[in-house]
């Protein structure tokens, strides 16, 4: 054989890291929906972490004169610049107010949920056909359980509280975290890297969570943001049939059902929490479609400075 | 000027990207007449596919451009004509068949609609499709046409799936076929095959063949003229017997330096060693399948042996059998005395430093999302009694220096290093257990031919400053030619022959081996063509 | 087939004996139902006997048992509510939801699969651009909220539609474009991410080679290999609806078995709950095995 020594001349120079925060940051402006979902994000979480600190007071003080005040009324203070309900608080601050339940409620149902649901995938995945088999029909019977009788059962054993409704929320989901990691894993653990890593010695506990896990869990963080919208969307529903939050506590879904009575005489009442809901939940889609673009190195380009073809 | 049939006059495209523009050919000129056979042989990364997807549009605007050039068929720029005008020509006058027919043929759908569908795209009337059809397939050697035609492709095997490309791409008797490295994915058998097909098709149609390659064998098989390409821009054109024996670019000279099978053989290590390694009996059943079948052999301290074989025939499943990521049916394997395939996990977990494995591809064998670091560095961590942690980044600068990479990259990602700086990491991981005896499953394969040089030659150097035991698995014979002490032949999970290099190589006692040896091909265009003509001497004798 | 479908069918009657039993013991958790259909002031004795009747007087492992023996000949109970035997109640209202569905997801899979596929073909288009936005609206919106504005809009100030009930045409208008939305705008989602992957393919690449026209590219080759994500999903959403779509059905009073499931887990109508879960749950299982048959027939790789 013609020997070629290794002279470090022949090697390309090695790309440079590009500064990933930076790059991320890039193509999400690039991208303007997602950027501006972003920040209405930001503004909701804000909200939540302060409002009821700054604004309790006010989002529960009645007020006799502003009885279904109509919107718009721009001579009034600011919190009723979105009209009163019917006890005359002022909309604007409640929705700032129950955006801490509503955001509070889905943030900890998806949290519980992804942590619960990815542990159960990843032993379903790599652990014997037995284990697996018993965990895949757990998720079925959770999936077969209504979780109306479940928001039932919790509302009547335990009483209605946010943390429950976390629960019961936390529970329904936890079958789409748990299927997901499972196809991921049965699919990441036949790649190379983790036979080479059997091949060194490495123990299960390592295999999964040094290889399996930091493969799987991009996947599974963009469709916690999915899943985000979805959780708030069901525990406005809940809440609107009743079998969720109890008043004094209150979340958006709470307040569209509380203002169904006087649709016709103030329709502001449902319309405005109920947009709040659409906004965050469009926004959680937008981002999580972006994030889906971003992650995917065959569709990152799209998100790139491309240049605009002349003619 | 302008009678060519195909002329691509000074061609950029480019590709815009995160890290900016890419050129991905530059001012690229080649022309190709009826009956003539063009390569364009160029390593990963040269551009050598670009020209042929621009001529058939199917380049993806943004985020490729056409910045400059004209593409001349029949003296006519298909560049300006209308995308309708363009797909008349697809199919119709000009071909093209790709590497890796099973992704590029419809999985849902049967490969007799897939060939009629060509001829129903361009206008013939549908009842006649059917017998055509047949009729193809059965010219391009596919048993049982009549029925086969409405099987799907995964129930063909590679080269039958090649075959039926070829079968579509065929149906409309195009003036210009297109074949983007038509054979790299199979097995030097069926590649001869699929070769020889192509070029009595060309005979018989008088088509101008453009041909796609990486593999001088390829070029000097059936090529009249070559374009060589490296980094977007044709470095030298010519004859292939010209460019072979007399390059004139230095980027040529070192890329037919670089081809394997054409230097000395290694003299077999003397025999009175005890053996690192001995397998007896070995044997692997997948329910009924039998892929593994009363295998035995050994290896000596210092020594490679090299596997060959076609696909299936259970070279990968020794491997994974050997290192316990298969368990066995039968038969042992006796590691320094003691039997690999009834160890404990504890013992197992021991020898596991001893016994490491280099795996095929090196994108998929490196974790994406750890640093060169955490990579070599796991073997510290999985076996803590090699190295006190404090001499952990010191010990990983070494091997990567050993390996022929810098101190510095090991801060990074695999995804900024090139195929073969990432096969080098894997080997710097290997290293960093110290281990004795290294399994390379296919390890250079999926390199260019000049990476490969350069692994191997890395190798051979380990092996005489470590004292390494190589089990070398691989289907490229001329680089086992190169590298081998001894060789072992498998077929359908039986070892077929077994021997020194020099045996094999010169005085192949079987039938296969010989056949094995025959179906590999020469780079040098003439010893090529006397090959040939003993090959289809040997073909025909055994009809 | 056979052995795959006997698994199937052994799973599945794994599932739903643990579902049974779930339910069974938890539902008796959420209190005595003897309150809810006594007057206030009934006596001690009136309770025994309503208790009686109904055979709650009994161990909960004894009515279980006794429930179970029943249902092997087919007995589901009778509804303390209405009287008569729970699986008419159930299978009556079944009987809607299954129409209510079917409609709905019609109609979702053809728009869906149409606009996902043109938007697919020419990514960041305008058509594109309109279909994501609208699609990404519509799996947002929380559908009692379209419902409740739709009612006030198209039943009270222009008088189109009935606001509730099942009689005319007219009255389904309603609550089968509420419930279309959202499935619509996921499944759309879905639809185009698959064509993407699937028009960026080399068998598509192939096809272009072959100068195949457009139309067939993306209609022949890239759909059918695109529908088999999307089918799962359709499954998921259609599994969805047949559980009930109980605001909806409330909201619209559809008598479906949503609206029945709500109401009887509130009236603690026990044997009416129980009958209603295993119908679904039954009805979920076949449609999972026909989404099975039908991935078998668009992938001629996937034999059980």
């Amino acid at each position: 054989m013609t020997q070629i020594q290794n002279q470090d001349t022949d090697l390309p120079d090695i790309p440079k890291a590009p500064n990933p925060v930076g790059q991320t940051l890039q193509m999400l402006w690039n991208d303007k929906f997602a950027f501006v979902s972003v920040v209405f994000l930001l503004i909701v979480v804000l909200c939540a972490l302060f409002g009821p600190l700054l604004l309790e007071d006010v989002a529960t003080k009645q007020n006799l004169r502003g009885r279904n005040a109509p919107p718009f009324d721009f001579s009034a203070s600011w919190p009723y610049w979105l009209g009163g309900d019917a006890l005359g608080r002022p909309l604007l601050a409640r929705i700032i107010v129950a955006a801490q339940n509503t955001i509070f409620v889905a943030a900890g149902a998806v949290f519980f949920s992804l942590i619960i649901g990815t542990a159960l995938g990843l032993v379903a995945g790599y652990t014997t056909k037995t284990w697996s088999q018993v965990i895949m029909r757990l998720a079925d019977i959770i999936m077969a359980f209504p979780s109306l009788l479940l928001a039932v059962i919790v509302l009547f054993m335990l009483d209605s509280s946010v943390f429950n409704l976390v629960i019961v929320l936390a529970i329904t989901r936890i079958p789409v975290y748990l299927r997901t990691a499972r196809a991921e894993t049965l699919e990441v653990r036949e790649r190379m890297f983790v036979q080479a890593a059997q091949v060194m010695g490495a123990s299960t506990r390592r295999i999964i969570f040094r290889h399996i896990l930091p493969v799987v869990f991009p996947t599974l963080v963009t469709i916690a943001t999915l899943d985000f919208a979805f959780v708030m969307l069901a525990e406005s529903a809940l809440s609107f049939l009743g079998i969720g939050i109890q008043p004094p506590e209150i979340t958006w879904g709470l307040m569209v059902s509380l203002g169904r009575p006087y649709l016709t005489t103030a329709w502001g009442l449902s319309l405005w929490p109920g947009l709040a809901i659409i906004l965050t939940t469009l926004s959680l889609n937008l981002v999580s479609n972006w994030m889906r673009t971003a992650l995917d190195p065959a569709q990152r380009w799209r998100l790139e400075n491309v240049r605009k073809q002349n003619g | 000027m302008g009678d060519h049939l195909l002329d691509v006059k000074n061609l950029s495209v480019d590709f815009h990207t995160t890290h900016g523009t890419v050129h991905a050919v530059r001012d690229v000129s080649w022309h190709l007449e009826r009956g003539e056979t063009l390569a364009i042989l160029g390593e990963s990364g040269s551009g050598k596919s670009v020209s042929a997807s621009a001529i058939l549009n199917l380049i993806d605007m943004p985020p490729g451009e056409i910045t400059s050039g004209e593409i001349l068929f029949e003296g006519k720029d298909v560049l300006l004509m209308s995308a309708e005008d363009r797909r008349q020509l697809n199919g119709h006058r000009i071909a093209m068949i790709f590497q890796d027919p099973l992704s590029h043929l419809n999985p849902v759908y049967s490969i007799g609609f897939q060939i009629a569908e060509t001829m129903t795209a361009h206008g013939v009337n549908k009842g006649q499709t059917r017998e055509k059809t047949i009729e193809l397939l059965a010219r391009v050697g596919i048993p049982d046409p009549d029925t086969k035609i409405d099987a799907y492709p995964h129930q063909f095997s590679g080269g039958q799936r090649q075959r039926i490309m070829i079968a579509m791409a065929l149906a409309l008797k195009p003036d210009i076929l297109i074949a983007d490295e038509p054979t790299t994915a199979l097995d030097v058998t069926v590649q001869a095959q699929i070769l020889t097909l192509l070029e009595e098709l060309q005979e018989e149609t008088g088509m101008g063949l453009l041909l796609i390659t990486h593999d001088l064998g390829v070029v000097a098989e059936v090529a009249d003229r070559v374009v060589v390409m490296n980094a977007g821009q044709i470095v030298e054109t010519g004859t292939a017997s010209g460019v072979y024996h007399s390059p004139q670019h230095p980027y040529t000279k070192k890329l037919i330096a670089a081809i394997p099978g054409e230097g000395d053989m290694a003299e077999p290590l003397g025999s009175g060693a005890e053996p690192i390694l001995e397998i007896s009996g070995l044997s692997k059943h997948y329910g009924a399948f039998v892929a593994l079948d009363d295998v035995s052999l050994t290896v000596l301290p210092g020594e490679t042996v090299a596997i060959v074989g076609e696909s299936g025939s259970g070279k990968s499943t020794l491997a994974k059998t050997i290192l316990r990521l298969e368990e066995a049916t039968g038969g042992q394997a006796l590691f320094q005395g003691q039997d690999l395939i009834r160890m404990d996990a504890n013992a197992l977990f021991k020898v596991r430093r001893d016994i490491q494995m280099v795996f095929q591809d090196p994108t998929q064998s490196l974790n994406p999302r750890m640093s060169i670091f955490d990579i070599i560095a796991e073997a510290f961590v999985i076996h803590p009694e090699i190295l006190a942690k404090q001499h952990w980044k010191a010990r990983v600068c070494e091997l990567l220096e050993q390996v022929g990479l810098k101190a510095e990259h090991m801060y990074r990602h695999p995804h900024q290093f090139s195929g073969g700086q990432r096969q080098r990491i894997a080997i710097a991981r290997t290293l960093a257990l110290e281990p004795k005896l290294i399994v390379c499953d296919e390890a250079v394969s999926a390199l260019d031919v000049s990476i490969q040089a350069q692994v191997l030659a890395l190798l051979t150097q380990l092996q005489d400053d470590l004292g390494l035991s190589f089990l070398f698995i691989a289907h490229d014979l001329p680089l086992v030619r190169d590298f081998a002490h001894r060789v072992i032949v498998m077929q359908s999970g039986k070892i077929v022959e077994q021997g020194p290099v020099e045996q094999i190589f010169d005085a192949p006692r079987e039938k296969y081996t010989r056949s094995l040896i025959a179906a590999s091909l020469s780079p040098d265009p003439d010893v090529q063509a006397v090959r040939r003509t003993a090959l289809r001497k040997m073909q025909e004798a055994a009809v | 087939m056979l052995n795959f479908l006997g698994k199937r069918a052994v799973a599945s009657a794994i599932s739903l004996v643990g579902l049974v039993l779930l339910v069974f013991f938890l539902s008796r958790l959420t209190g005595d139902p003897t309150g809810l259909y006594l007057p206030l002031d009934a006596s001690e004795e009136a309770r025994n006997q309503f208790r009686e009747i109904h055979g709650l007087n009994d161990p909960l492992i004894v009515q279980f048992f006794s429930y179970m023996a029943d249902l092997i000949r087919f007995d589901f109970g009778d509804s303390i509510r209405r009287s008569e035997p729970a699986i008419d109640v159930v299978m009556r209202g079944f009987a809607w939801t299954l129409q209510l569905t079917f409609v709905t997801m019609s109609l979702v899979v053809v728009f869906a699969v149409i606009f996902g596929s043109l938007a697919a073909f020419n990514v960041g288009g305008v058509f594109d651009r309109i279909a994501t936005f609208f699609s990404l609206i519509g799996a947002s919106a929380p559908d009692f909220w379209i419902a409740i504005v739709a009612i006030v809009i198209f039943s009270v100030k222009l008088g189109w539609f009935p606001t509730s009930g099942t009689g005319t045409v007219w009255h389904w208008v309603m609550p089968v474009s509420v419930l279309f939305i959202r499935p619509f705008g996921l499944i759309l989602q879905i639809v185009r991410g698959a064509m993407i992957t699937a028009l960026g393919s080399a068998y598509v690449k192939t096809a272009r080679a072959k100068g195949i026209k457009n139309r067939p590219i993306i209609f022949v080759h890239a759909l059918r290999n695109a529908l088999l994500p999307v089918i799962t999903v359709i499954g998921d959403q259609a599994a969805a609806l047949l559980n009930g779509a109980v605001v909806i059905e409330s909201i619209f009073g559809f008598p479906g078995v949503g609206k029945l499931m709500i109401d009887s887990i509130l009236q603690r109508d026990f044997t009416v709950v129980m009958a209603a879960i295993m119908v679904t749950a039954m009805a979920i299982f076949v449609m999972n095995l026909l989404i099975d048959i039908l991935y078998s027939i668009l992938d001629p790789r996937i034999r059980y």
